[in-house]
């Protein structure tokens, strides 16, 4: 491995090895290249954040890491080894959770259930001892049940516990996801937009959220965001991407005195 | 010698309570709270160790008799432990209002020199770090939520389980110590300091004795046969007398069981899950309750609605007289039980007041509708005057003489009188020992024999003896033109209507009497909706001027009945208008109980005032607002001012 030193936040967190590095990613789809030629790694316990101008490749960035996308050229590490053309599912089971951009739950079920379907990955009984309903199916539904009640206290959401998601106000949906990745207990922790379309103060409820994540399970935490304001605020460190290149890396104070990333962000005369 | 003044020896002080429970009560349930989806629940004999725990722990950190401890946070067994835990050391508790803004709080521990506080989570916490060098006396922080505060310095931050746990370790080393201090205590020592919510002025602190709680414990739980098999759920602010009174000593004192709701949002759920058979709620909670019920009501089919109307008139012919057990025809019983089974069975149960065997409110009027609606369906509701000062009970409504329009008889062991202006005094073994650190103004309320004045005028009813309130001594006044002016009497009548939330009244000294109106968002929104009104915001809907119109209606409603009034007639309201905003708490427009503070009001708002005075027909304003972050902003909006019809007044006034 490349440098496995550990750095300390201004806020005295310790930062640990990488856990997963991307080294020379390129992905393209037929013609249009997505992602050109990046490299960077996402260290235990940090919240890294990947910004970048619309259709700067961040989503496909985040659908390399959590195995949707297997790019044409370069290498996944994960936990310093070398991670094969898996199934999202497999690593899932890995420990990478994720959330998406336009809300994926299931809007008939409650927020409870929602939850709920985050523990399957860890599920070891199955179909058949689940309709028989006695043992070790009824037991592992207790301690998943006693888990996902941990969330739901977390998160702050025990008045919707049984509310079908679909009735929920968009902030509070956006929460019920996190929820639902929670569940799973990850060690990595995939975040596409968490704050689209919120308002002010759903954007202070989120970012507290992620914040306390990081602080209380320790969970590392990789996130897409638009919103300077908060990336600057809760990230440790920052990955800039434009039309699918790397164009700065490091703290959020480095990046915002990036020459290029400014250029990106507010644009260039063109003579 | 009066009735119900004198206590056990061996019941005299809380911890001596406790143990008695711990042993007499061992498997019964003490406290149960909803955490993670489920009630947990402990014995007293459990909460006895938890509390000892926290006590020898509280020693550790050097806490000593007579040291304030302040204590913000939301109704969890930890917070009523740590007060019994604090007592149990000798300390003083001091409940405060979690969601006070800082510089209230900052008040509130500076004053009583609290050297410890004990809150819930990191907002409080970080609360509490802002106002720091406002309180040099704190010294320790200590927090029941873990969550967040992992990174913060906890040189003077502890965590309670922590403290739990330290005291439990160093179990030998303080035990002798803590004994010491248990025997130490005496009836006399206070047990409890309770901050008044200051309708005028700063707070003050009330210091209650042993024997002030555990009197009117006693008293008010044999008044109501209170026993061990109750069960109540807790949910109005620590910082109130009132829960003091109901989920410590009246809970301590009969060993019955106190049920913690989820969060604050889930209080409805939660209070239909543990079905408590012991309630307290002001009436602003059972207005709330009916119009939710009314509004789905309307929503219901036409079926389901008509059966609910039929039932309900019958329920409100016969219901109360059953409940009264005076006699009702047979062929009624049987309607009423048939309507039991379709109607008031599912619908008490849905709301969660199944089981009530003793329901009060008290605090401000309740609508006749409102009153008469719970007790048609068979809930033991009745009314109680009282106050902070008194340990909540003056008086009381017995079983079966309950009525709309007074407040009950003398509670046992008090004394009232009425003073030749009206006042009502009284005189009580609940009677607090003094203001701390104020004592001008407990000579100013408390005289040298005990009476205490209430600053409410009211009168006894000849026949039935029988306490009736008209108004806050202080607000009732005159019109310019000498007739009497009793702002609330008004007011009360206007908020029986379910669309209007508040009311404030002016006419001290005045020509004529005007109101500030606030409307209700749910009751007024769904009307809205149904009639097909668009609105983005509160301020919007205020001014819709069909809103206007309604309300309009309502205020000549209520002018026609007020001139029925021969003392009060002159009380009409002339003109009016729909405030902007909600009047509200963090403005400072409320206290925290939800009283309306009329001065300040009346100095904020005076632009509108003089345009409801001078004849104008709209009025710009604006006004700054409090967010519950403690940021600023401001409102600003254009009024329409309104005129309603008066209903001309004696002949000897109309002659002049």
């Amino acid at each position: 491995m490349s440098n496995v030193e550990t750095y300390t936040t201004p806020d005295g967190r310790t930062i640990g090895a990488p856990v997963m590095e991307m080294k020379n990613i390129t992905l393209r789809f037929g013609g249009v290249v997505a992602i050109k030629d990046i490299s960077f790694d996402i260290r235990e316990g940090e919240i890294r954040a990947i910004i970048g101008p619309n259709g700067a490749g961040k989503s496909s960035m985040l659908n390399v890491i959590n195995g949707f996308y297997h790019p044409q050229e370069g290498e996944v590490l994960f936990h310093g080894k070398k991670r094969g053309p898996l199934r999202p599912y497999q690593i899932a089971a890995q420990g990478v959770a994720r959330t998406f951009q336009n809300i994926a739950l299931f809007k008939g079920m409650s927020t409870l259930d929602n939850i709920m379907c985050g523990r399957l990955t860890h599920s070891k009984t199955g179909m058949l001892s689940h309709v028989l309903w006695k043992g070790k199916a009824e037991r592992e539904e207790t301690e998943n049940r006693e888990k996902v009640e941990k969330i739901i206290d977390f998160l702050e959401i025990q008045t919707i516990r049984k509310t079908p998601v679909g009735r929920l106000p968009y902030g509070l949906q956006k929460r019920v996801e996190l929820g639902r990745a929670l569940a799973a207990e990850p060690s990595l922790l995939l975040l596409d937009e968490p704050m689209a379309g919120m308002n002010v103060e759903e954007k202070e409820d989120m970012s507290r959220f992620i914040l306390d994540v990081n602080d209380e399970f320790g969970t590392t935490i990789a996130l897409i965001e638009h919103d300077m304001g908060v990336v600057m605020d809760i990230a440790d460190r920052v990955v800039v991407m434009d039309y699918g290149k790397k164009i700065g890396d490091g703290t959020p104070a480095e990046v915002q005195a990036n020459q290029d990333v400014i250029d990106a962000y507010l644009g260039v005369a063109h003579d | 010698m009066i009735e119900g003044r004198t206590l056990e020896q061996d019941l005299d002080t809380f911890p001596k309570l406790l143990a008695r429970n711990a042993t007499k009560f061992a498997d019964r349930p003490a406290f149960r709270e909803k955490e993670y989806g489920i009630w947990q629940s402990w014995t007293w004999s459990e909460v006895r160790s938890e509390v000892e725990a926290m006590a020898l722990g509280f020693l550790d950190l050097g806490m000593k008799k007579g040291d304030h401890v302040a204590i913000a946070g939301r109704n969890r067994p930890h917070f009523y432990w740590a007060m019994l835990a604090a007592q149990h050391v000798g300390a003083v508790p001091v409940p405060v209002y979690k969601d006070a803004v800082a510089d209230e709080m900052a008040y509130v521990l500076d004053h009583c020199g609290a050297r410890f506080a004990i809150v819930e989570d990191q907002e409080q916490v970080d609360k509490i770090l802002e106002i720091e060098d406002r309180i040099p006396g704190l010294e320790h922080v200590v927090y029941v939520d873990r969550r967040g505060l992992r990174k913060y310095d906890h040189t003077t931050l502890h965590a309670l389980d922590t403290i739990q746990e330290t005291g439990r370790v160093k179990r030998d080393e303080y035990q002798p110590e803590l004994d010491r201090c248990v025997a130490g205590l005496t009836p006399e020592d206070t047990c409890v300091m309770l901050y008044t919510s200051g309708t005028t002025g700063r707070p003050k602190g009330v210091v209650m004795s042993n024997y002030n709680m555990l009197m009117s414990a006693k008293n008010s739980c044999e008044f109501d046969n209170l026993n061990e098999t109750d069960i109540v759920l807790a949910y109005l602010p620590l910082a109130w007398i009132g829960d003091f009174i109901f989920s410590v000593a009246q809970a301590c004192w009969a060993g019955f069981c106190v049920g913690c709701p989820e969060s604050e949002e889930t209080m409805q759920h939660d209070l239909r899950e543990i079905g408590p058979t012991y309630f307290f709620a002001p009436p602003r909670f059972f207005e709330g309750l009916l119009t939710s019920v009314m509004i789905r009501m309307e929503d219901a089919s036409d079926f389901k609605r008509k059966l609910f109307r039929k039932y309900m008139d019958h329920a409100k012919k016969v219901g109360p007289a059953l409940l009264d057990g005076k006699p009702v025809s047979a062929a009624d019983k049987m309607k009423y039980q048939i309507g039991k089974a379709l109607i008031y069975g599912p619908l008490l149960n849905t709301l969660g007041l199944t089981n009530i065997r003793v329901g009060y409110t008290a605090g401000e009027a309740i609508g006749p509708e409102i009153f008469d609606f719970y007790r048609s369906l068979g809930i033991n509701l009745k009314q109680l005057y009282g106050q902070t000062e008194g340990c909540v009970y003056i008086t009381q409504q017995p079983d079966g003489e309950v009525r709309i329009d007074t407040v009950g008889v003398p509670s046992p062991g008090v004394e009232v009188r009425i003073a030749d202006n009206g006042e009502v005094f009284y005189r009580s073994p609940g009677v607090f020992q003094e203001y701390y650190n104020n004592p001008e103004s407990t000579a100013d309320t408390k005289d040298a024999e005990g009476w205490v004045a209430t600053g409410d005028a009211g009168y006894f009813e000849k026949e039935s003896g029988h306490l009736r309130i008209i108004d806050r001594a202080k607000d009732v006044g005159k019109l310019a033109n000498g007739a009497m002016f009793a702002p609330k009497f008004v007011e009360n009548k206007l908020k029986f209507f379910p669309d209007i939330l508040e009311v404030v009244v002016f006419g001290n000294g005045r020509e004529k009497c005007t109101a500030f109106i606030n409307i209700d968002l749910t009751a007024v929104g769904n009307w809205a909706e149904r009639n097909n009104i668009a609105y983005a915001s509160y301020q919007e809907l205020a001014g819709h001027p069909r809103v206007l119109d309604t309300i309009r209606d309502h205020v000549e409603e209520v002018n026609k009945s007020v001139a029925e009034d021969e003392m009060l007639s002159g009380c009409q309201i002339h003109r009016f208008l729909v405030l902007h905003k909600e009047l509200d708490a963090d403005d400072g427009e409320l206290t925290r109980t939800r009283k309306v503070r009329r001065r300040i009001i009346e100095e904020k708002f005076a632009v509108l005032l003089t345009g409801l005075y001078d004849g104008s027909e709209e009025v710009f304003v604006d006004t700054e607002v409090t967010y519950e972050d403690g940021r600023k902003g401001s409102i600003s909006a254009t009024l329409q001012l309104r005129d309603a019809a008066v209903v001309p007044v004696s002949n000897k006034i109309a002659a002049e």
